[in-house]
């Protein structure tokens, strides 16, 4: 059997031309994956890194100037070009379109300039480690006075930094006007599938809270430029308040990480237990409440930072709503599992594998949350493992799930089942070994971003170690099996999974016009008695 | 890629750049409010620093500058092309004589030793210090809005030349328009809060 090419085909353009410069959404959405999944490589290997050289007490493999450079570039990635963009710039572009029946997004040559900013946004924060005083080793965050101070090339990574929140903007522009004026006719409010809700959701935090972040990364710069003094006590500034500017995005920034996933979640667990998802509108709902709600929460950074007792009550009690939504959508899906006709595709394990890691990122939040218990923890490894679980293994859980789910759309081929169910196993038994340490650790008093450690903390150091190379190991194995299905796994047809979202009714790959009759929708997307087995 | 037009898409997606701007702006102004809240006797003193008729005539030549890119609009939307161009036009030398004016105002400043990261001003009280890093950080950012501005309107007066922006589709001129506009409210905001507060 032939593999049609659909919208990959080569044309009579040029490679660069129609590729590169392409205002194909679907075109721009491998674009994209392909680049986060490169920048996601380089990531990986500097967590390794990372790993390797925290295997024993003293000096491993790199100095310390070294380490802080890695681990600041390893955040620098992996947040702001990895998981960011991640789902809704790969899939969203992708798929939103083709799940409203819509002919491209709303703004096809803006969605080919906001790919355009993050590639020289990644070009401008890869330069900033080899020009300059040497890469930046301020941590992610940027937090001052030191970022004001260190000789090393902050500017440009925060420039770098500025770029690609305008792409971010320009993305989460694009798909709310997409939503609210390109659904086909029928595609009521209703009919909407839980991704593209989940998609909605995020663009309203992009749109609105990315903004704040490019400011003050604008004020970085110009404090380090021009000595500014901006948040400097000498100067009358304030380094309290550039921590409430930054986590007033970044804070937000988390569930542009994970909300994302979670629509890509609530998509795939109906489809592989035909059965409707329990309680759409809920889920809908705390989609949109995470986005609010996320939106009050930032200052529960800052409780060791210097506010008033009734600012750490306030922020800790919000903190605790936001949960709320969250753990709605955990028991949405695990309602929606029970008494399903279970199909265990490797889709659906990653998405049971997120719901485990995301729980035990999720329900460690609470602890950070809390005032008091966070004093205890406060900056230390703890975090570091709370986050991993949220961030790798919720949002990276939910990417690689989305990779599965829609392989076969993207590409008409499927890859080998048991490679990706072992990759999936490997993953989740690496993950755990990787951070669960790390909350031990983080109890009995290690400081995160430490070069060098006491003697008591090498077990809990080893064991995660090792979890790395798991981790990696999986990794491996997952990417493997995609390069090589890619171009040897067997042929499928329009809609492989059964599903009943509009996206399956195209072939596969889709055509680069995407729907030769505009589809007319008459029910939702999880009706799957209406689906036609056409496989 | 068929010839894809939504009004109503292209003003949705317009107002909500405006937003991320007046968000980007808003970071700034809370800096300031928090500023102005713990220095307000020093906020007073360096206020009378600057130039008031400097900052009055800008506003004027501003608003006035904003009224031609409705102007504009309008005309455009009556179908006299020619006229929309004129009040292009019209708009960019207004902004460029704002430009000019902040230019004097700023060369002053730097000439009596007042800018960021000064000697002159080192030992001044922290809260004056303060006053002129957000008035350089605002204001110029500020201009910058306006040299953008500028760019785009001069792109819109482009694309009506060619046809691309018409009597019957003139999404483009409306949204500059709104840019524009914007870019005026953010100084009608910032000229009271630097060079009228006592």
């Amino acid at each position: 059997m032939v593999v049609s090419q659909g919208f990959m085909a080569p044309g009579d353009k040029s490679w660069v031309r129609e590729w590169l410069f392409t205002i194909d959404h679907k075109r721009i959405g491998m674009l994209y994956l392909w680049s986060i999944l490169a920048f996601f490589v380089v990531g990986v290997f500097l967590g390794l890194l990372i790993r390797l050289e925290l295997f024993s007490p003293g000096r491993d493999l790199i100095g310390p100037q070294v380490y802080n450079a890695v681990f600041t570039l390893h955040g620098v990635i992996m947040i702001f070009l990895v998981v960011i963009p991640s789902i809704p710039a790969a899939f969203g572009n992708l798929f939103l379109p083709l799940q409203l029946g819509a002919e491209d997004v709303a703004f096809p040559r803006l969605n080919m300039f906001s790919f355009w900013l993050y590639v020289i946004g990644g070009a401008i924060a890869l330069t900033s480690l080899f020009t300059g005083g040497g890469a930046p080793d301020t941590g992610w965050t940027f937090y001052v006075p030191f970022s004001a101070v260190t000789t090393t090339n902050v500017s440009v990574a925060v420039l770098g930094v500025f770029v690609l929140g305008f792409s971010s903007i320009l993305t989460g522009l694009n798909f709310i006007v997409t939503i609210h004026r390109l659904r086909a006719p029928g595609l009521k409010w209703r009919r909407l599938t839980l991704f593209a809700w989940a998609l909605y959701a995020t663009a309203w935090i992009q749109v609105l809270a990315t903004p704040i972040l490019s400011i003050t990364v604008v004020l970085i710069a110009i404090e380090r430029l021009l000595g500014m003094g901006i948040f400097d006590p000498a100067r009358g500034g304030d380094p309290i308040l550039y921590q409430h500017l930054f986590w007033i995005y970044s804070h937000p920034a988390v569930y542009i990480m994970i909300l994302p996933a979670m629509g890509v979640i609530s998509d795939i667990i109906p489809v592989f237990c035909r059965k409707p998802i329990f309680g759409y509108k809920t889920i809908v709902g705390s989609s949109l409440a995470i986005a609010f709600a996320g939106s009050l929460v930032w200052a529960h950074h800052m409780f060791v930072s210097g506010m008033s007792d009734t600012a750490v009550m306030v922020f800790s009690l919000l903190t605790f709503v936001v949960a709320v939504p969250s753990a709605i959508k955990v028991f949405n899906w695990v309602s929606t599992l029970y008494k399903g006709s279970i199909r265990p595709e490797p889709p659906l394990i990653y998405g049971l594998g997120f719901i485990f890691l995301f729980a035990m990122g999720g329900i460690t939040g609470l602890v950070l949350g809390s005032a008091g218990t966070d004093m205890h923890v406060h900056d230390t490894y703890f975090v570091v493992g709370h986050f991993h679980y949220v961030i790798f293994g919720g949002t990276g859980f939910g990417m690689f799930a989305a990779i599965h789910y829609w392989f076969p759309k993207m590409y008409g081929r499927m890859y080998n089942k048991k490679q990706a169910n072992i990759a999936a196993g490997l993953l989740l038994v690496g993950i755990n070994g990787l951070y669960f340490p790390m909350y031990l650790l983080g109890l009995a008093g290690m400081p995160r971003r430490y070069y060098d450690y006491l003697p008591q903390f090498t077990e809990l150091h080893r064991l995660s170690t090792y979890g790395s190379w798991f981790t990696f190991a999986g990794l491996a194995l997952m990417i493997y099996n995609l390069i090589r299905s890619r171009y040897h796994g067997a042929p499928v047809g329009r809609n492989p999974w059964q599903a009943a979202t509009l996206e399956w009714t195209l072939p596969s790959p889709p055509p680069s016009h995407n729907f030769d009759v505009e589809p007319v929708v008459t029910h939702g997307p999880y009706a799957f008695s209406e689906v036609r087995d056409d496989d | 890629m068929t010839d894809h037009r939504d009004y109503q898409g292209a003003k949705m997606g317009m107002w909500l750049f405006l937003f991320t701007e007046i968000l980007l702006f808003g970071g700034l102004f809370v800096l300031y409010s928090v500023t102005l809240g713990r220095f307000p006797a020093e906020f007073h003193q360096a206020s009378q620093l600057l130039d008031v008729t400097m900052g009055t005539t800008n506003t004027v030549i501003l608003i006035t500058s904003s009224l031609f890119a409705a102007l504009a609009v309008t005309a455009l939307q009556k179908g006299n092309a020619k006229l929309a161009q004129i009040f292009i036009a019209l708009t960019i030398a207004f902004a460029c004589g704002f430009l000019v004016i902040k230019y004097f105002e700023w060369t002053h400043k730097f000439h009596v030793g007042i800018y960021p990261g000064s000697p002159d001003i080192a030992d001044w009280a922290p809260g004056k210090q303060a006053f002129f890093s957000l008035y350089f950080a605002m204001t110029g950012l500020h201009g910058i809005h306006v040299v953008i501005g500028m760019a785009v309107l001069s792109w819109v007066s482009w694309l009506i030349r060619v046809g691309k922006c018409t009597p019957e589709y003139f999404v483009a001129l409306e949204n500059a328009g709104l840019y524009w506009h914007l870019v005026d409210l953010i100084w009608i905001y910032l000229f009271p809060l630097y060079y009228l507060i006592t």
